[in-house]
């Protein structure tokens, strides 16, 4: 029998090839707008990582996508599309903004008990697509797609209904200091930045999810699911719980995100607005192969892009939108991966083609 | 109560034409076996196509510019779905996460220009299609007050690729070849059908007629470009579900959803109206694509094929 490669460096190769062409992307749409690419990108990396301060706001701005790239790539593994993790997200943070705008604790027990709420909320709203793929076959994308607007207009009539801002119909009100991830020593360490304890909930969520995955009977249960729902059957794994399961983790884990977005980089919540993290996580998961590492390192790139976007706006003439585009576009050549392992076999193939030309002569 | 449905079904059509358009290319598309979720996608880079166009054109064309917006925003749909088609056709690649690709793209892309275009990123045009009552039909009771008056255009022009589109989809060898391609894409394959160039043509219909669905949101009720349709492609993927991928259907489907949200839209000003929340009437469409996806669950009419790749060597 032939030993398959390790999977593992070429996954790499393809993600790193699939930003490059990301960043090409951009550049050509920098130069069809009459600015200079190089101008561009170095105030946009600047913008992400030139100060202590900054890099804590790229953080900050990260950590939502690292729950909910762990969320799509969780569901991943057992082969389920999650594409509702803005819903997820959306519904976890109104949750935690609801305990917070109207419990008064002390702030660990505050914080713990948003958490909770976070995780609620977003399990909720998976859990459903989940049941609806279990028992009657429905599909998960198209379930989602639901949930996602089913997670809108309850945020958008919630909102203003009980938790109305004080001059804005279409904000809520801002939470407390002690209903906020964001703390006093982290907040002074990075010099004033919107870090938050956000990030290292999400750092140990991610090794967790590692565990799971890879140390545990459930997350062999769940890859086997997504690997072959049939052979997983025959096995005897009850097949539909673990979709269930596997749904309800992703949507707390979305969940999750909401609670650092809302209660951690922001204050409040925005209604009329379906938070782009849920769809930028279908990329950061592509883009860090599905694995929870992978996960955390995209989403600490996406971090970049979008935290130092608004820089880039303010140095150049480049419209903020082009972080946007990029992740559009690496999404698209992560998507089209058989492109680039197609020209990567070739390459390969040259290579030792011109190897063994050389034994022949 | 007469003259409350008088009063909004003007609306109701209003709202339901952008999303039958769209939900009409979703068929297509997905009868060829091509899951489309960048329709959303696909209406933004209409909207803007046509924004762009008319506020170019309009100081030179007047009135007329409208209808060139129309065409080259179906004309820049149909050139974006590309992306698509080459992703889903040619690459075996997964529907969905090209799909989204494709909505993530249009959304900031089309923003990303229209702020390096006019500053602002929305585009506002000066004048879009005005409404008129059609002069003989509307004499006829009951329903030249409700489909004849205060109507627009477009309206009857998407009826008419409706009819148009039930004929191509049933009564065409086109279509015979396009509802195989979706349904068992190896024996239309073995039978000589060019699976492949079909999906194509079927990915570019539901690329036109969603950049047609996206204009005719700007020309009619919106008259600005945004950057956003507001979840209407996502909602016309339902009506599309919900009228289970057949032209009847998806008006039905379409009608029912616009209604919808044209009552919740004016329930504040009407007091019959006043105590249904209106987070029943906005969330309605969604959970009855729900339900309906329950219902039909065991006798699904969805295309068998739909969302797999083809890969002529796997019979």
């Amino acid at each position: 029998m032939k030993l398959k490669l390790p999977q593992i460096p070429r996954q790499i190769t393809v993600s790193l090839i699939a930003v490059f062409m990301g960043l090409v992307g951009g550049a050509i749409f920098m130069i069809s707008t009459g600015s200079n690419p190089f101008a561009g990108y170095n105030f946009l990396f600047r913008g992400g990582l030139m100060n202590i301060e900054r890099i804590g706001n790229t953080l900050a701005t990260a950590t939502p996508l690292i729950f909910t790239g762990l969320s799509v790539a969780f569901a991943f593994k057992t082969g389920l599309f999650n594409i509702g993790a803005s819903g997820q997200l959306l519904i976890g943070g109104l949750s935690a903004t609801a305990i917070g705008l109207t419990v008064v604790l002390p702030k660990p027990l505050l914080l713990l008990i948003m958490i909770v709420a976070a995780i609620a909320g977003g399990a909720l709203w998976g859990y459903v697509p989940g049941l609806l793929k279990a028992l009657f076959n429905v599909h998960e994308v198209v379930a989602t797609i639901m949930m996602n607007w089913l997670a809108y207009w309850v945020t958008y009539y919630t909102i203003p209904a009980y938790f109305k801002g004080e001059f804005m119909e279409t904000e809520s009100r801002r939470i407390s200091d002690i209903a906020s991830l964001r703390v006093p020593w982290l907040t002074e360490m990075f010099h004033d930045s919107f870090i938050n304890l956000g990030i290292l909930l999400a750092v140990l969520v991610v090794l967790l999810i590692w565990v799971i995955l890879n140390k545990t009977v459930l997350g062999y249960e769940l890859k086997a699911a997504g690997f072959n729902r049939h052979a997983a059957e025959y096995a005897g794994m009850a097949v539909n719980r673990n979709i269930v399961l596997s749904m309800t983790i992703a949507g707390a884990l979305a969940g999750l995100g909401g609670m650092a977005l809302y209660a951690g980089y922001a204050v409040n919540i925005q209604i009329g607005i379906l938070p782009n993290q849920g769809f930028d996580g279908i990329a950061v998961a592509l883009l860090g192969a599905n694995s929870p590492i992978g996960v955390l390192f995209a989403a600490l790139f996406f971090g970049i892009l979008h935290s130092g976007k608004g820089f880039m706006n303010a140095m150049t003439q480049i419209p903020p939108q082009i972080g946007d585009t990029i992740i559009a576009i690496i999404l698209y050549f992560a998507a089209t991966s058989v492109l680039i392992e197609r020209f990567l076999d070739r390459i390969k193939k040259f290579f030792s083609n011109r190897t063994t030309n050389k034994e022949g002569s | 109560m007469w003259d409350f449905l008088t009063f909004v079904f003007p609306y109701a059509i209003t709202f339901t034409i952008p999303l039958l358009i769209t939900s009409l290319g979703g068929l297509i598309c997905e009868r060829s076996g091509v899951v489309n979720i960048g329709l959303e996608g696909l209406m933004i880079i209409g909207s803007f196509a046509s924004a762009l166009t008319i506020f170019r054109l309009y100081p030179s064309l007047g009135g007329s510019a409208v209808w060139v917006g129309l065409i080259v925003a179906a004309a820049a749909g149909a050139l974006f779905s590309l992306l698509h088609a080459f992703a889903s056709i040619s690459l075996n690649a997964n529907q969905v996460i090209s799909g989204t690709a494709i909505n993530m793209m249009a959304g900031a892309l089309t923003l990303y220009f229209a702020r390096y275009i006019t500053g602002s990123g929305n585009i506002h045009i000066i004048s879009g299609l005005q409404r008129y009552t059609i002069p003989v039909l509307s004499k006829i009771p009951v329903i030249g007050k409700l489909l004849f008056t205060q109507t627009y255009t477009t309206t009857w022009l998407v009826l008419f690729l409706l009819l148009a589109s039930w004929y191509l989809v049933y009564k065409t060898p086109f279509g015979l070849r396009l509802r195989a391609s979706g349904e068992h894409p190896h024996a239309a394959d073995s039978a000589g059908v060019n699976v492949r160039l079909i999906r194509y043509i079927a990915v570019m219909f539901s690329g036109a007629f969603a950049g047609l669905g996206g204009a005719i949101i700007l020309v009619t009720y919106s008259g600005e470009f945004n950057g956003s349709v507001a979840g209407l492609g996502f909602l016309a993927l339902a009506a599309l579900i919900f009228g289970q991928w057949k032209p009847l259907g998806i008006l039905g489907a379409t009608f029912f959803f616009g209604f919808a949200s044209t009552i919740a839209n004016v329930s504040q000003v009407v007091p019959a109206l006043d105590n249904v929340p209106g987070l029943i009437l906005k969330a309605f469409p969604y959970v009855v694509t729900l339900l309906a996806l329950i219902l039909f669950s065991k006798s699904s009419q969805a295309p068998r094929a739909s969302g797999e790749p083809f890969e002529q060597g796997k019979r």
